[in-house]
Order: C-alpha cells, then structure tokens, then sequence
C-alpha cells in the first residue's frame, strides 16, 4: 500500500469537531441593518480611506487604498450611505478605522458578465487581484497580489493550493470545495498562470473524501493539470510550511518563504476569491463563514459581507442553545478570542466559534515531560523557551528560534502541566524586538 | 440579545486531556500489578512498608506544601514517590527505614530544589540510595518469595540471585554462567518454570526471575508484572520507547558481549535474557528513567540517556564492587540529563546539513 502524505516533525490530533456544520450548505446572511468595514483587513499598512462620511457607495466600489507595499484595497459589500467612520477593535485585537456603512434597501446585482481570462496577459490578471483587494482567506490576509509577483530570478515549480482546513470546527473550504469547486479549480488555473507554475496541486486532508472525489471528478471533466492529494489527518497541516512538506516533500528553511523552495501556496477559498475577480470582476467584499461550536444553536455556513457585525450572525443562526464561555474568530487553535459581539468579520474570518465551558485544570509547573519539543512542528523546545521568557531571559529565547515559533498551539495543547506556552511566546516575541 | 460573559485568553481554545494529576495516578496504577506481585509473593509486611513509604511521602509533602500556601497532594507526585520508594525496600526492612527514605526523598531531593519539576535527581531513588548506604545490612537482607520458600536453602535466602552470583565470581569461582552458578549452589526453580524451561529451552532460572520468583525488592522482582505496567503506559502513551527499549537493550548487548569476561569464560557468552530480567532494571528501566523530571526532553537526548544508562549498569554491574547498579546509573544520567538537554537538540524544521555549511562559510 502507498503510504498517505503528511508532515513528518510533531503535530498534534486534536477531535476535528467538524460535525456541526459540515453538511450545511452555504446560506447566504439576509442583508444587516449595519455594516463596519474595516480598513485593516489585511496584513500590513491599514488602507487609507477615499470616502468621508455622508458619501454614498456602490457595492464592490473601491473605498480604501493600499497604503504601502504589503496592503490591499478594501471594496465596499454593500451600497448605501457611510454614517460615520469610527475606531473598532477587531477580534485580533488590532485597532483601525472602519466605516459604518447604512445599506440601501435594493442592492445591485452583478453583472456577472464572464469573460476569457486566457486570453489576458499574467501581469494585466495580478493587476486586477491587486485592484479587486484579494488577500490570502485562510486567515493570514496576507494580500494575494504580493504573493503572486514572483521575482525574475525566482522559479515556481509548484502551486499549491490549500484545501486541508486542519483547523476543528472549520467547514467553509470544505463547503467551497463541495459548492464552488469548479470556481475554485478554475481560480487556481488563473492563479498558476500568473505565477508560471509549472505543478499544480491540491492537498487535502482524509476527513473531507467526498470533496477529494469532487474535485477529482471535476479536474477529469475538464481536463485540468491539476493533481489532488489525499493528506493524513494531522494539525497543523495547513500552515504552508507543512503543507509543502506534505505534498511536496521540501522543507522551508527559517526566516525563507515557500518561494525559496520553488513554490507558491494559496488557500482554496482565495483561489474562489480569484476566480470571482478575474472572471467576474467582482471584488473581494464577502466570504464564507462556519457559524458552529457547541453552544450554536443552528451552526451554518454563511455567505456573509465583509463587516457584518457577529451578533448579526449569530442572530442568523438562532442564537446561543447554551451560554459560551469563549467566542473565538477563526479556528480553535490559532483563533482569537473576543467579547464584544459588536466586532465585525474581515476578509480573513474563517470561523465564529461559541466554544463550551472547558473542564478547569490546575496548572503545575514544567514537568519536562517532552511533549512539547515532541509536538512542535518547527522543531523548537517549546519547555525551554518558556523558561527563557519567564525568567525575563528574552536575549537567550530569540538566539533559541523564538522568532520560528508560529503559535501553532501544538505545544500548549499537549501540555499536562497547562502552562500557557503560546501565550508566553507571544510575550517573548513582543518583549524580545522592544529590548532590541 | 443577552450578553454572555465571555473569557478572552490566548489560543489555543482546545486542549488535550492529560494533564498532570492524571499521568502521576496512571504511573501509579502502572505500578499495581508489580506492588501486588510483590505483596503476594513476601507476605503482608510488604503491604506495611509500601503504606509506610507512601504515607510519609504524602506526610512530608503535605507539611511542606502548607509552608508555602495550598497543599500540592492532588497532584499525585507524593504519592508515586512513597510507592516508588516502597517497591524499592526489602520486605524485610525495618519501618523506620522506609520513613527516613520517603521523607529524604520528598524533603531533600525534591523540596530543597524547588518541588514538582525542578528537582535534579529522581526524588525515590535518591531516598533509596540514601538508606542504602545509610543502613546496607538491611537493605541488602531479602526473604524468600513464597512460591519457593519450602525448597529454598537458608544460606540463599538473604541474597538476591544477581547479588549471590556476583559474590560467587568475586570470591574466585570462575568458568560458570550465573545460571550455572546458581545450579551448582542448589537454587531452586519453582514447577512452573522448569516444565516453561522444558517447552522453551530458557533456563529455569530466567523464566523465574522473568515471573518473579526470586528474592528481591517488594517491587521489583516479576519483570513480567512491570512489563504489563510499561506496556499499558506506552499504550496511554504516558512514556515512549525510546529511554526503555535503549536502556534494556543497552544492557543486554553489553551484558552479551562482555558479561562473561568477569567470570573468565571470554566475550559473547554473557546472558542476554536473564541481564534483563534481573535485579531492578525492568523496573528502573520502565518507572525510574522515564521519570520526565530527570531526564532529557527530547526524544534523541532520551537516546543518549537510555544508553548511557545501560552502559552505567552494565560496568556497576559487572565490574563494579557494590550493589546497586540500576539506582547509581540512574542517578548518574540524571545529573547529566541537563548538559544532554543543552546539546542534543531536535532539528530545526528545514535545516539541513547544506544549508548549515553554507552558513558556516558565509560567516568565514
């Protein structure tokens, strides 16, 4: 028997809890009375806003610009009038200016006029991902743009697009993958011509097999270049570092990107994105969006506007059926948690999750048990970093790879002594550049 | 809609459910069947010394534990100690011996260094070695294991075999394995074992201390019992092969290869099996060095460790003049188990030999 791919270094197999809204198709959210778009929906400079208060604005216009290299357009979802801009705390804690948008009570539809994108040049396709504000929708946001302008003297030997979703909970990309595969297959086609890639590949993971079956079906129908691979089950497998080392066995050397090892990784969702950019001239201003968790009363996934505030979307989903102890954005591992059910989503929400009361641990101290070096993907000591930091020690933690570390959450996870180890690397690093 | 009150922390949301209490009471439970063993085999007197050993233990941490705030006997650590400590006693010891090991073990070797997890050395090993050196007549006085105790000779009885052997070689009797030599000084095998011996062709005296009928420690005398217990925590994956199987099989290739020069009968003619089975390896090697305090956290530091182990016994064993192998290479590796950590790291993800040559070079 051929063995399954995977990441070989740590890992951890949390439940995937996928259960609550995988066989939900795609809703899309009755349009809010409110809308809060924020301008920093990207990694990188916030957007610089073109619009002032009292302005009205069609939906899919362009309301923000890139402000800087790594930045992105921000598209207004909606048309209607911009009651005001204000300050808004987004779930990650980053705080920028959004504009609270009032929609009007007709929305345009689209044009939705396709058009042939191979006959448009590589360079004229990156310039309208970068006009449509596309950025990476697995929840990095890195702008989609940036990725995709491979230097003259890099080579791409391999797109990889990412339909892992090794995230519990999560089910958006695999409704994508089940309800727009052949948008999405197309998008990565578009995307590999951009970039002049000359593999291209799909992983995903063993727990979605009817959306390995579909893609596969559709590639045949269509006759793509495009290899899907069925991946073991294994978090994080959807970080691209180990994603590569999955499907393309190359390993990303510290402080390197993909591009160094020939390759390029986008999300199966962006690949939607692009699809939707290029052929429909449609800007990034919705996404699809898991409303689940135990404490959901009826999870779903959501085809809601960028800005829609979270109590809109918990109200389209019937509420609480018990009270949550922690609302998160994003997946379970890497998410953030939040309180205010005001926030709005972004570009890269992923997930809204109302977890249940976790059982209360006592924490202890380090045991030196080893199933945090054993559990970290990068080969770091996760044990013995956090005792650098604690001890105040940040010169010693960053010359120990502290910067590698990507908050994974594989060694907190794992620990038997509760310690909060993600947490203390996100100190560390914050505290290790200050003293720098 | 009603606000819930929300707790924001730090992701990860979910976590696995070991936590510490939890791998400290497996150990323990790991430990039952080789305590039982031990209970059935030297009489109820064991069970008065493993429940003096462990009510110390928790005694001494309880007391220790309130100076500081909040008592830390939930966690289940004292606990495993007083049992460790009890299962490394002779049943015949007097009480006050197990007392003194169990509090030297949770006051000096722990406490003093910081409590749960900052101790340098095994806590009940430490308490074991202590009273063995304090008090060596009766720590190294044995009782015979009932299912022998009819046909055994009274000059036997205080000595374990691997400990009547090895007096044997010392005191000039040269060409015999140690089954030989216990053949030849009249140790009996129990029924069982020598119809086992007829079917497999192991000598009697293997399968004898593999069951665990031999005079010995409460606890570590059926290797059987603590390889059912080691193996239930590899499958709860509270351990991982890589310090036992190295530590054992370490023993047994030495033992193999060089054990027999001692006794004059040249190289590769030591006993493989019985090396493993004897004295307190098995249980030194799946309870004692896997201890996750004292030993390296890495799996190829716990490599390094479990070999060194092994070879530590291997010389105390065979060219040592005491006793005590298995708790002295213990101890020995634990006080390495640091400079191991500082120097055999994992790789770092997408290193490889190339790039660190280039990197060398670059800085030249």
């Amino acid at each position: 028997m051929q063995k399954v791919p995977t990441f070989s270094k740590g890992g951890v197999h949390p439940d995937d809890k996928k259960v609550f809204s995988r066989s939900q198709s795609i809703e899309r959210l009755p349009m809010p009375g409110e809308l809060l778009v924020a301008l920093s929906q990207h990694l990188g400079a916030p957007a610089k806003a073109l619009k002032a208060k009292g302005d009205t604005v069609i939906r899919g216009e362009k309301i923000g610009e890139a402000a800087g290299f790594i930045s992105a357009d921000v598209h207004s979802p909606v048309s209607g009038t911009i009651k005001e801009i204000r300050k808004v705390t987004l779930a990650n804690s980053v705080v920028c200016d959004a504009y609270v948008i009032i929609p009007d009570e007709v929305q345009p539809e689209l044009s939705g006029n396709a058009e042939d994108w191979r006959s448009l040049s590589s360079s004229d396709l990156l310039a309208r991902i970068k006009d449509l504000g596309i950025v990476g929708m697995g929840g990095a946001t890195f702008p989609a743009h940036v990725k995709f302008s491979i230097p003259k003297d890099k080579k791409v030997e391999a797109f990889v697009v990412n339909g892992v979703e090794c995230e519990p909970y999560l089910t958006a990309d695999y409704r994508i993958m089940l309800e727009k595969g052949e948008e999405a297959l197309e998008g990565a086609m578009i995307g590999a011509k951009v970039i002049g890639a000359e593999r291209i590949i799909v992983g995903v993971e063993l727990n979605k097999p009817d959306a390995i079956e579909h893609l596969r079906n559709l590639i045949a129908q269509k006759g793509y270049p495009i290899e899907v691979m069925g991946l073991k089950m294994k978090y994080p497998q959807g970080d691209e570092k180990q994603l590569l080392k999955a499907t393309i066995n190359r390993e990303i050397p510290s402080g390197k990107l993909p591009l160094d090892v020939g390759a390029v990784v986008a999300n199966i969702g962006t690949c939607n994105a692009i699809y939707e950019a290029v052929v429909l001239g449609k800007s990034l201003y919705e996404r699809v969006i898991s409303v689940t968790g135990e404490c959901i009363a009826n999870p779903k996934n959501v085809l809601a506007p960028v800005g829609t505030k979270v109590s809109d979307l918990l109200a389209f989903c019937g509420g609480f059926k018990s009270e949550p102890e922690k609302l998160v954005s994003g997946g379970p591992m890497m998410g953030f948690s939040f309180f205010d059910v005001e926030t709005p989503i972004t570009k890269g929400s992923s997930g809204l999750l109302a977890l249940e009361p976790q059982k209360k641990v006592r924490q202890t101290a380090c045991l030196n048990c080893g199933r945090c070096v054993a559990a970290c993907p990068i080969g770091l000591m996760p044990a013995k970093l956090y005792r650098y930091i604690t001890h105040g020690e940040y010169e010693m933690a960053m010359q120990t790879s502290l910067m590698d570390c990507k908050e994974c959450g594989c060694c907190s996870f794992v620990c038997p002594a509760h310690l909060p180890l993600v947490h203390t690397m996100k100190t560390g690093k914050k505290l290790g550049r200050k003293k720098k | 809609m009603n606000k819930p009150a929300l707790t924001v922390s730090s992701s990860p949301h979910l976590h696995a459910k070991a936590d510490t209490a939890s791998i400290m009471w497996s150990v323990s439970l790991a430990l039952a069947p080789a305590s039982l063993w031990g209970i059935y085999v030297f009489g109820l007197r064991s069970l008065l010394v493993l429940g003096v050993s462990i009510l110390s233990a928790m005694l001494v941490e309880y007391l220790l534990g309130n100076l500081g705030k909040e008592s830390t006997l939930w966690d289940g650590s004292a606990f495993l100690t007083g049992l460790l400590v009890g299962m490394n006693m002779s049943p015949s010891v007097p009480l006050f011996i197990p007392f003194l090991a169990s509090a030297f073990a949770i006051f000096v070797a722990k406490w003093t260094f910081g409590g749960l997890g900052a101790n340098w050395a095994n806590p009940a090993l430490a308490g074991r070695v202590f009273v063995f050196f304090s008090f060596t007549t009766p720590m190294s006085t044995y009782v015979r294991p009932r299912t022998l105790a009819a046909a055994m000779p009274d000059a036997l009885a205080s000595a374990t075999p691997l400990g009547f052997a090895k007096t044997a070689i010392a005191g000039g009797t040269l060409g015999m394995d140690s089954n030989a030599l216990l053949s030849s000084a009249g140790y009996p095998a129990t029924g069982l074992a020598q119809s086992i011996s007829q079917a497999t062709g192991f000598s009697a005296y293997t399968i004898d201390s593999f069951l665990g009928n031999v005079a010995g420690c409460i606890g570590e005398v059926s290797a059987l019992a603590l390889l059912i217990g080691g193996l239930y925590l590899l499958a709860r994956k509270i351990i991982t092969w890589h310090i036992p199987a190295t530590y054992l099989l370490s023993v047994a290739v030495l033992t193999w290869v060089f054990g027999g020069l001692p006794s004059g009968r040249g190289a590769f003619t030591g006993s493989f099996f019985p090396s493993m089975f004897s004295g307190g390896l098995m249980l030194g090697a799946l309870f004692m060095a896997t201890d996750y305090v004292t030993s390296p956290i890495s799996h190829k530091g716990q490599i390094v460790y479990g070999v060194g182990c092994g070879f530590f016994t291997f010389l105390f064993r065979y060219f040592g003049s005491m006793p005590e192998a298995v708790s002295v290479s213990i101890l020995l590796m634990n006080v390495l188990t640091p400079t191991i950590d500082r120097y055999i790291v994992p790789r770092k993800f997408g290193d490889t030999r190339e790039l660190r040559k280039k990197q060398k070079e670059a800085k030249v």
